[in-house]
């Protein structure tokens, strides 16, 4: 019996790369909309950069999705 | 339709009974978290997740071509032994429901099936060296690599947004659980729903009722799909308060992020062609992201008593498959018969003891124990 050390190694740094990625820039979006939110409630202004930040993380996110789904779908390769 | 006989009858109901047991066993994997959370009601989670369960059945093509991926020695399975394997494996899954515990309906059907044929043919029918390579080896990584990225991600994500306003951290991580749950719901309709449409097939094939590598019939694939989505929809209640709840206490961030953990977990591992337990898989998540904040309870009793039911799972499962498969090889169609309705009476009495306790959508996150006796808070309830 012989153990696959590369894929079980490919699926490790793939994995957690990815996850940590994701989560990474899902948060970064958040801290994005959570500035837009205070920066609203305490001057009635908004915050430029925090809603640009926020608009990149989820776009980037959502291409993450976009790509998951063309994975779990055969149709789509 | 002459093919179809009593056997092969039963076998098909069979089938269907363990998608519908695979189903609602599984919804906790894709949803348990965001139920938890708050990210979705409960009612509206089962929803989305019994019909994104279908979506997925129509969406697979490619319909396992074995029934075991190797594990039993294909050549020599009979329909009988098909339908002592599925008894193990729906009584099995039935067992660790009724006691909450998340355990995976892949090991209870490949539990089912290595019984089942170790009676019917033999020991030498069971690849133990594939058991060791498709079942033990991802059983013990999986979790462990979906652990690891959910606690570094968890980790980082309160980090990241540790000075920003509560409500909208909370609010923004709900928002994206709904789109990682999804994931994980669709990926599983693509996956196990195909198992037991490959079931189904193979039987057919092997009395000849399909030709050689024929597709399955559009019949199957509806009946599959509405077997696991309706089982799904249905939900496994007990098991989503353990781990939603009973394993750690889950905020939205690590929702989100163990969520992610199991999809990309999952994906990789289809991709590169490793077979593993969705429900190992998202319970490695769910405590991963439990260590990774600062505070949080991991209530390792339950994680204890999880990891067991994962060690019993294919042995138990295994046991009563090759009980049923001696008296279904012994005792012809009546004995098939014999076995179906013991298998039913069993089933009708987990059921019934469930009731004594049981958990729905109205009280899954009360508490995060599952109990089989009727305890306090079901007097606490109907007192006030």
């Amino acid at each position: 019996m012989s153990l696959d050390w590369n894929a079980l190694g490919e699926v490790f740094a793939v994995s957690v790369g990815v996850t940590v990625g994701v989560v990474v820039v899902f948060a970064l979006g958040v801290l994005g909309i959570a500035q837009v939110e205070t920066a609203r409630e305490q001057d009635g202004g908004t915050h430029a950069l925090g809603f640009a930040q926020a608009g990149l993380c989820f776009l980037a996110c959502a291409a993450v999705v976009a790509y998951g789904i063309y994975l779990i779908v055969p149709q789509f390769h | 339709m002459d093919h179809i006989t009593f056997l092969v009858a039963v076998v098909i109901v069979t089938a269907l009974a363990f998608d519908f047991t695979n189903g609602f066993h599984d919804t906790a994997n894709a949803m348990a978290t965001s139920i938890a959370t708050g990210a979705l009601k409960p009612k509206t989670a089962v929803l989305i997740s019994g019909a994104l369960n279908i979506v997925g059945a129509f969406l697979s093509t490619e319909v396992a071509k074995t029934i075991s991926g190797g594990i039993v020695d294909d050549t020599l399975v009979t329909p009988g032994m098909i339908f002592a394997g599925l008894v193990g494996a729906i009584l099995w899954n039935l067992l660790t429901w009724l006691l909450g515990l998340p355990s995976s309906s892949s090991h209870a059907l490949f539990g089912g099936l290595i019984g089942a044929v170790w009676v019917g043919a033999g020991s030498n029918g069971v690849h133990f060296d594939k058991v060791v390579e498709k079942i033990l080896i991802p059983a013990v990584a999986s979790p462990l690599v979906a652990g690891i990225a959910a606690l570094l991600a968890t980790y980082l994500a309160y980090r990241i947004t540790a000075r920003a306003r509560k409500d909208s951290v909370t609010k923004g991580f709900r928002l994206g659980q709904i789109a990682s749950a999804s994931l994980v719901s669709l990926a599983h309709g693509t996956n196990d729903a195909q198992k037991t449409m490959g079931v189904i097939t193979l039987t057919l094939i092997s009395v000849g009722a399909l030709g050689h590598d024929a597709g399955p019939p559009v019949w199957v694939i509806a009946s599959a799909g509405l077997a696991i989505g309706l089982g799904t929809y249905i939900g496994g209640w007990r098991i989503i308060r353990t781990m939603g709840k009973g394993l750690t206490d889950i905020q939205s961030p690590q929702g989100f992020a163990a969520e992610a953990a199991s999809t990309t977990v999952i994906l990789t591992s289809a991709h590169l062609g490793f077979a593993l337990s969705t429900t190992q898989v998202c319970s490695g998540g769910i405590l991963g992201a439990g260590l990774g904040r600062r505070l949080a309870e991991v209530r390792w009793g339950t994680a204890g008593r999880m990891v067991i039911a994962w060690l019993v799972t294919l042995p138990a499962a295994a046991a009563v498959g090759g009980l049923s498969a001696t008296v279904v090889k012994h005792g012809g169609n009546l004995g098939t018969a014999l076995i179906a309705l013991i298998a039913a009476a069993v089933a009708g009495f987990i059921v019934i003891a469930s009731r004594r306790n049981p958990v729905h959508a109205d009280n899954v996150n009360e508490t995060h124990e599952v109990t089989i006796r009727g305890g306090a808070s079901t007097d606490v309830r109907t007192a006030a």
